[in-house]
């Protein structure tokens, strides 16, 4: 039933089930950590942090201006939104790396297209049918890091030939001790089933999200996350998504509570992986940005370059990286958005080359075949 | 597996609980494409033709002009928003609906072999809940335009669910524009950009739907495949008012068909309008490419993730010879050795288990909201792959350490909601002379009733087919 080609091909957990109690994920793991969050629906970067000193955009955001009046100070230039005050810590202490004026290489509008290459590392949407994220996993082989999306479904960065798997705390009841406790007995015959479900005990205790029913809550989930990487035994790969960030309407509000569920998850993150804080990068990107101008309902449309962020112990931060240019009219895209002045896809292989200690060229051909973007350097000591 | 078993569960969706064993599992399976009912009595108060489909495109057109409207409104900026929350609310319940009705029809079918059928073409043909829209046409897609197509020419299924208003909205077909059509001239008058030509649809009905990614295809095919598919729309949508209502829902409107010729695999379509990319489809529809790519799927559905070669050929022959007629298929995949060995060849996926635990139960019980989340915390929601390729037909996909243990939970909640008393004789008819022994004293030793058919719902049996 398991052909030698499955067992080849198959999942982590089949190899982990000969290896003895404590290898589900297999030792050899090695220590780097990446965390990959990705903000569903287009977050506005010039919220995110407001270019205060360009005039452009104090003219066009005006009646948002007061926002910023005691927003922290990134640079000459730029101000963090005010919820963000644990960013702005990890900023301040070093830690965080703002990257400006920043978009993959889709330049239409769509959310659905731009997370499918967002995801895909494509160049035309739906081109390609496994993640960047995934390949990465695929040229991580040999250290064996372990990948593990926060959802219950695999999303698409992470789908593809090279082992991933899913967490989620679930609304479903806790099953009884009485029945787990069967469970060896059941698969004892069963060395597929044995060593998943060895990985399932192990992975649900070092989750310990007994007290958690869903992601839904910006601590918890930032809690969970730190968990998986932190553990020995653990993942060193997790991602997770944070939905709603489609601000057409009412986007002072929204992007208020938005930033503060981000800030808190990252908190609870920074706390929960203090060991390894040094050996951890924290990505954190969005599709696309939005229109420089305020819509007639008080929110933003689809637009183009937006923002990201680097955050780790090893992160060249404390400072704001862009090819800033400019918000007049003219030096927009289009005549309405940020015009993206760098790519994306040069920012992620970069920092993850570096971060893990590969060649960024191939890295770079690996995630984003067809890219002629340079990774970029120097964004990790 | 004894042939009963592999009746039951690799071609069927498990034992349904009181029923008789079948005695002569061939002949069970092949009655069963005779006896499949499209439109079941559950079906009855779910209306999901063209014009159900149109007036839900039309209600949703409605929808997002008064939304737009309200808006505008300065003196009550939070009406637009509250407006949305409601709607989204009415959408998810009625989306919920559909989908326990899903499960409804799979848990009372009497030809489950036929019902595993409607779930493989469904899942070929592929639509995703997270693409706007999608909610509120998916239901009406599978039930009306998948449904009634699985016993009959694979050629009507193509059609049927490749233009239907579920896809051409799921892959943005409707706001394609020929580059020289009327409407993209009168836009260049006008000095309004270009809109311009969508290939989602071309590309996805080539590699997705018929030849395969090999199927020997050039992104020029794609092109004009896109180009014949231009002036496709839906009924409904206030911009296509004057479009030609076409079946299911659909609409063709000329002012935005691109004129001309096309090729497409080296075959020449004279510009008939609406019937140029019907033309194309038929061909495609029968194309040696298409009946590789089906085979090899349907062969992986059946006979593992790496299929013999054998099988392949055979269900490919099958699919030539009877120029695409279904039911010829499916009576090569049943009369196929391959298809018959004892060893289980597919892990089951949350969905199948799903249907699985349902059946083995004998009801529903669950609320239709309970369902609808037992699915999504196994790790399969409903409709909702998240890609038009579906879900992933491997077992790397789904043999996960969450999965399991979500299984584990599911399946004693299900266990305490049901409180069988017959569990020993269920195992038995579950898995006809398949039962291990681990299994049969798993159950027969465990505490309660409950703890024994949670147990046999976590088994090696239960988990494979």
């Amino acid at each position: 039933m398991i052909d030698r080609r499955t067992m080849l091909a198959g999942s982590a957990a089949l190899a982990a089930a000969s290896l003895g109690p404590h290898m589900a994920f297999a030792r050899t793991a090695g220590e780097k950590r990446l965390l990959v969050l990705v903000m569903r629906g287009a977050t506005d970067g010039l919220a995110l942090a407001a270019p205060l000193a360009d005039p452009a955009f104090r003219a066009a955001r005006a009646k948002w201006l007061d926002t910023y009046a005691d927003a922290p100070k990134l640079d000459g230039t730029f101000a963090l939104h005010p919820a963000l005050a644990e960013t702005g810590r990890l900023y301040s202490a070093g830690d965080a790396l703002l990257v400006h004026a920043v978009a993959t290489s889709y330049r239409e509008r769509s959310h659905f297209d731009a997370q499918n290459l967002l995801e895909t590392g494509g160049t035309r949407p739906f081109e390609r049918r496994d993640g960047f994220l995934n390949r990465f996993v695929g040229l991580l082989k040999g250290s064996e890091s372990p990948a593990i999306a926060l959802a219950s479904a695999l999303p698409l960065a992470l789908r593809g030939s090279n082992p991933a798997s899913t967490y989620a705390p679930t609304t479903l009841p806790k099953a009884s001790e009485a029945l787990l406790d069967r469970l060896p007995d059941l698969y004892a015959g069963d060395p597929q089933l044995a060593g998943l479900w060895q990985q399932a005990r192990q992975t649900e205790a070092i989750a310990d999200a007994s007290d958690m029913d869903s992601l839904g809550r910006a601590r918890d989930a930032g809690t969970l996350a730190a968990r998986m990487l932190a553990d020995p035994q653990g993942a060193r790969i997790v991602m997770m998504d944070l939905a709603g960030w489609d601000s057409h309407a009412n986007q002072l509000g929204m992007l208020q509570r938005r930033f503060t569920q981000f800030d808190e998850l990252m908190k609870a993150f920074r706390t929960g992986i203090n060991p390894v804080w040094d050996d951890t990068l924290v990505l954190v990107v969005t599709e696309f940005g939005r229109t420089v101008a305020i819509n007639g309902t008080n929110g933003t449309d689809h637009g183009t370059g937006s923002a990201a962020l680097l955050l780790g112990g090893a992160v060249r931060g404390g400072r704001v990286m862009a090819d800033w240019p400019g918000l007049a009219a003219t030096q927009q895209y289009e005549g309405r958005d940020l015009k993206p002045t760098m790519s994306l896809e040069a920012l992620t292989s970069g920092a993850l080359a570096s971060h893990f200690g590969l060649d960024a060229e191939k890295v770079m051909r690996s995630l984003y075949p067809g890219r002629t973007d340079r990774p970029i350097d120097g964004l990790i000591a | 597996m004894t042939p009963e078993s592999i009746a039951l569960n690799r071609f069927g969706l498990g034992y349904r609980r009181g029923d008789a064993l079948p005695q002569d599992p061939r002949g069970w399976l092949k009655r069963q494409i005779a006896e499949y009912v499209p439109s079941p009595k559950a079906l009855a108060g779910r209306s999901v033709n063209g014009e159900e489909v149109a007036r839900v495109i039309a209600d949703t057109a409605e929808f997002r002009a008064m939304r737009n409207a309200a808006r505008e409104d300065a003196d009550n900026p939070e009406a637009a928003a509250m407006m949305s929350k409601e709607r989204q609310q009415d959408v998810r319940r009625d989306l919920v609906a559909d989908i326990a009705l899903r499960g409804r029809l799979a848990l009372e079918s009497d030809t489950p072999f036929i019902e595993r059928m409607v779930h493989f073409w469904s899942n070929h043909f592929a639509v995703s809940t997270d693409k706007a829209q999608i909610p509120s046409l998916v239901g009406p897609y599978e039930f009306g335009a998948i449904r009634p197509h699985v016993t009959g020419y694979f050629g009507d299924l193509l059609r049927a669910a490749s233009l239907h208003p579920a896809m051409l909205a799921y892959l943005d077909q409707w706001q394609s524009q020929g580059p020289n059509s009327r409407a993209a001239k009168m836009r260049e008058r006008r000095g309004r950009p270009e809109r311009g030509l969508n290939e989602n649809l071309g590309r996805e009905i080539l590699e997705l739907n018929t030849l395969g990614v090999d199927g020997g295809y050039t992104q020029e095919d794609v092109k004009e495949l896109a180009r014949a598919l231009t002036g496709w729309t839906m009924q409904g949508l206030p911009a296509a008012a004057r479009a030609m209502p076409q079946s299911g829902g659909a609409a063709f409107f000329d002012y935005i068909h691109e004129p001309g010729m096309r090729t497409v695999m080296g075959r020449s379509y004279r510009d008939t309008g609406a019937g140029q990319a019907l033309d194309i489809l038929d061909d495609l529809a029968v194309h040696p490419s298409t009946a590789r790519f089906v085979a090899t799927k349907l062969a992986r559905h059946f006979a593992g993730d790496t299929p013999p070669e054998s099988l392949v050929e055979r269900l490919a022959k099958a699919f030539t010879d009877s120029g695409g007629h279904l039911p010829k298929v499916y009576e090569a995949l049943i009369d196929a050795p391959e298809t018959w060995v004892e060893q289980p060849v597919k892990f089951r996926q949350p969905w199948e288990w799903a249907v699985g635990l349902l059946r083995a139960g004998g009801e529903m019980k669950l609320a239709d909201r309970q369902f609808a989340i037992m699915l999504r915390e196994l790790g399969q929601q409903a409709w909702r792959p998240g890609s038009p390729a579906g879900w992933d037909d491997r077992e790397a996909s789904w043999a996960g350490a969450n999965a399991l243990y979500r299984r584990v939970e599911a399946a004693e909640r299900v266990a305490d909601l049901l409180r069988l008393e017959d569990v020993r004789e269920l195992a038995e008819a579950m898995f006809p002379g398949s039962l291990s022994d681990t299994t049969r004293q798993s159950v027969r030793w465990a505490e309660s009733n409950e703890m024994g058919f949670a147990l046999l719902l976590v088994s090696p049996e239960m988990m494979r087919r």
